[in-house]
């Protein structure tokens, strides 16, 4: 069984994906650097979540889809068959556009993926409780409240409780699909702060809408267009002086 | 055109007073011709030819609710589950059972007591039996629990799943932890109302357990009879007014079971979502 021990770093080779006929992304190589923030930026349809979402095959999911290429992160092929689909998934968490909290207590949100593991010791699991929701910095916020249900909490809340919930797993990668997007500019804001920790310990690629949180949160950028990686490097390079035509005109918003 | 919509508003409020009209009529004339008849002994006593009781209906009718349920519940929202969790509710499979549930349960009951009646007392040789009964009970039942249980299911959001995927979690874990538990609601609401409809059903009863009103029956393969096969019987023999009182027992039952199924809904439903909603 492969595991994901060492560096953290993500790859992508000649990735091309299927939706039936439709060819979603084309010819994709990158390699996404361990311990930072990489945003993928781009207009909406042109396969940044698509490829996000490889990389904890919950494309697996999709009926008709078809991909080619290879995908390693820290050095293991995520769709090799020694490559438990589970384990990968414990190690790369994922926040989605919705706040997605099960319907349970705070406590038993955070306390599912090690539960899952089977932890069972009630020491243990407060541990990790705690831990995770302070790295997510809402400890302080529902510290009272653990035992109350979890779609009580507002949305920004909510959202910080589910990166709290993939935190428990200990992953190693964070895949976030337009986290903020249904959020307001308060706790868009605390998610930024809270990236900006986080990537102390974990590699974060992020798909936004929003270039300027881009510039805000992310050491490198990756500019998509209808299903092709058009432009990647340091985001101060993509934002001051892209070097395609096509960049630059999306940038300073003349479509997409 | 105005006119027209106020007259539209005072038809609407004249069929809905005929609706009532009928409901309070039924349930009042129930109640009337029946609870001066009702008494302990006519409930619970021992059944004798000048004093019948309905005790054997009782214990029949709590026996055709149990071994219904036990058969048809899991089975039900097993089916449900691989419906909408393995098959992803698609395909020309989940249509064609999506047909074939919905035509069954509009079989009218007569048919499927037929169709035990065929089975278990002519071809198994069981003879009037309650267990041959309660099998063709949860036959009936069947069709409604699964196209239920997977509307429940269906209605979970599909964010719950994809959550708990992201985190690693089996299908089965998902299914049982996060799934099942959102949907339990309706999906328990679901049983209780099958439940009624096995406690008023009839036609199946007459075909398959024999209606012997007299005997408690001793095992499962007994012939027995339930509350609403002694009403037909009473109402037969010559004995309206202990037809009248079986119906306010059947009818108080049903409404237990309907008043019930509301409650645990509303109660799991609370506790999956807290005040949330």
């Amino acid at each position: 069984m492969n595991e994901f021990i060492g560096s953290m770093d993500i790859t992508a080779k000649g990735c091309n994906l299927y939706y039936g006929d439709f060819h979603a992304l084309k010819d994709i190589n990158i390699e996404i650097p361990e311990k930072q923030v990489t945003a993928l930026i781009g207009p909406s349809g042109c396969g940044k979540s698509t490829f996000l979402k490889i990389f904890n095959r919950m494309n697996d999911l999709v009926e008709g889809c078809r991909m080619e290429g290879e995908y390693r992160i820290g050095g293991v092929d995520i769709f090799d068959k020694e490559t438990d689909v589970n384990v990968l998934r414990k190690n790369v968490g994922m926040v989605f556009q919705k706040p997605n909290p099960f319907p349970m207590s705070i406590y038993d949100n955070i306390a599912f993926a090690p539960r899952t593991v089977g932890i069972t010791k009630r020491s243990e699991l407060d541990e990790i409780v705690e831990r995770s929701l302070r790295r997510a910095s809402i400890w302080d916020e529902v510290k009272d409240r653990l035992r109350k249900n979890a779609l009580g909490m507002s949305g920004g809340q909510q959202q910080r409780l589910c990166i709290a919930r993939s935190l428990a797993a200990s992953p190693k990668v964070l895949l976030m699909d337009e986290p903020t997007s249904a959020l307001d500019p308060i706790s868009t804001g605390k998610i930024e702060e809270l990236m900006e920790e986080l990537k102390k310990d974990l590699t974060i690629v992020i798909v936004t809408h929003n270039m300027q949180q881009a510039t805000r949160i992310a050491d490198k950028t990756a500019f998509f267009l209808l299903g092709e990686l058009v432009e990647y490097g340091n985001t101060d390079d993509i934002f001051t002086s892209p070097r395609d035509e096509r960049t630059e005109r999306y940038i300073t918003g003349r479509f997409g | 055109m105005r006119k027209l919509y106020s007259a539209l508003k005072y038809v609407c409020i004249a069929c809905l007073a005929i609706s009532l009209i009928a409901l309070v009529a039924v349930v009042a004339y129930v109640l009337i011709n029946g609870i001066g008849n009702l008494s302990f002994n006519l409930v619970f006593g021992e059944y004798k030819p000048d004093a019948p009781t309905l005790l054997p209906a009782l214990v029949g009718t709590l026996e055709l609710v149990a071994i219904a349920a036990i058969i048809a519940v899991p089975i039900g929202i097993a089916s449900a589950i691989f419906l909408v969790e393995y098959t992803n509710n698609k395909g020309k499979f989940v249509k064609i059972v999506g047909i074939a549930t919905e035509t069954l349960a509009g079989i009218p009951s007569i048919v499927y007591g037929l169709f035990g009646y065929l089975i278990f007392v002519v071809a198994f040789g069981w003879g009037y039996s309650l267990l041959g009964g309660a099998i063709t009970l949860a036959i009936m039942i069947l069709p409604t629990i699964v196209r239920s249980t997977q509307e429940s299911l269906l209605s979970v959001q599909g964010g719950l799943r994809e959550g708990a995927y992201a985190l690693g979690t089996s299908k089965v874990r998902t299914i049982f932890k996060i799934v099942l538990p959102s949907a339990a609601g309706g999906i328990v609401t679901a049983i209780i109302l099958a439940i009624g409809r096995v406690v008023s059903e009839s036609a199946v009863l007459i075909l398959t357990i024999g209606m012997v009103v007299n005997k408690v029956p001793e095992t499962l393969m007994a012939p027995g009879t339930s509350l609403a096969l002694d009403i037909y019987y009473f109402a037969n023999h010559g004995r309206p007014d202990e037809a009248a009182a079986t119906a306010v027992v059947l009818l108080i039952l049903v409404m237990l079971l309907n008043l019930l199924a509301g409650w645990i809904g509303n109660l799991i439903k609370k506790s999956t979502y807290g005040d949330a909603k």
